[in-house]
């Protein structure tokens, strides 16, 4: 296979990153990794539970020497927080590919560009590569790349509401402008959000609830591996133009 | 001594280093990472950072998240 996604300079056969919150359990977990294909999973840094700090372990279940782990700065408002939360996790795990996001509220969970773009400054600065989780602004998408950025990754919908790609022609003119990979990070509901993002060009596809609460999260992964690579062929290959009369499959020449 | 780790209280031997309280918390300590009074102990500093009374600690690790 040729087609690969590259990211600071590695390469993935998968353009599917998945998340590894929200599963029913670390195995289960780890069993839908295996069926999306997914080469990349995304990860939160958080406390030791100190009254049980030896209690199931994700990296037990999927581990870093078979994914390449992407910490994420969930739960961080301002850029410092953010700054420290990933030189926690390079500490913690030893990478310096990161996914960045600075959030603006609890109820929206809207990337807040400013701290964004501040932050990724910071981190580039000191060394990290770093994938930026943004809104589909192709104005701040634009700095956030031209300040080092490795993927550029807005959102299709909110974080977490499944509500698919609310503007496709921001993520196509972010597609069109970017020289680095962008990739839909939130908002898929299901297998045809994917299928769309790719179609739209997009590098790749981040999810995580649209796999983690489907009634069977395995089964889903599934629908959602074939989807991205679906949905990247589909691209590839250059749809036809859209008519708005009918034409014929069939020869009209030899009609009895 | 009294040193406070992930925000609560916790009794260490005088003149403990991070190393110890490293092993008093888990015998895996593989992915996880230490900031003390908010900077980051690298794991090769482990062992020769010692405490003192009054120390904040945040010892993290990953776990399943978007």
């Amino acid at each position: 296979m040729t087609d690969k996604l590259i990211i600071a300079g590695r390469e993935y056969d998968s353009r599917l990153i998945i998340g590894t919150g929200k599963y029913k359990s670390y195995a289960q977990n780890a069993e839908a990794a295996e069926a999306a294909g997914a080469e990349m999973v995304t990860v939160a840094l958080r406390r030791v539970n100190l009254s049980n700090p030896d209690e199931d372990r994700l990296q037990d279940h999927v581990s870093p020497e078979t994914y390449t782990y992407l910490p994420n700065t969930a739960g961080c408002f301002t850029a410092d927080e953010a700054v420290r939360t990933l030189r926690l996790a390079r500490e913690a795990g030893g990478w310096d590919l990161v996914k960045l996001e600075v959030l603006s509220d609890q109820k929206t969970l809207y990337p807040d560009m400013e701290e964004t773009l501040s932050a990724a400054k910071a981190l580039i600065a000191d060394g990290f590569q770093v994938m930026v989780y943004c809104s589909d602004d192709p104005v701040y998408a634009k700095k956030l790349e031209e300040a080092g950025c490795c993927a550029i990754m807005p959102l299709g919908s909110l974080i977490g509401s499944g509500l698919g790609i609310q503007n496709p022609l921001n993520i196509r003119l972010i597609v069109e402008n970017a020289r680095v990979p962008v990739i839909v990070d939130a908002g898929v509901g299901t297998a045809s959000d994917a299928a769309m993002a790719m179609e739209l060009g997009c590098d790749g596809v981040l999810m995580n609830t649209a796999i983690a609460e489907a009634k069977d999260p395995v089964r889903m992964a599934k629908a959602m591996k074939h989807a991205v690579i679906a949905g990247r062929e589909a691209y590839l290959a250059g749809r036809m133009g859209r008519k708005r009369y009918a034409d014929p499959s069939s020869p009209l020449a030899g009609l009895i | 001594m009294q040193v406070f780790v992930n925000g609560d209280p916790l009794e260490l031997k005088d003149g403990a280093r991070v190393s110890d309280l490293v092993a008093q918390l888990t015998d895996d300590p593989r992915g996880i990472a230490i900031e003390l009074n908010r900077e980051i102990v690298p794991k090769s500093k482990h062992g020769e950072t010692s405490l003192t009374e009054g120390d904040r600690l945040e010892v993290v690790q990953f776990v399943g998240g978007g």
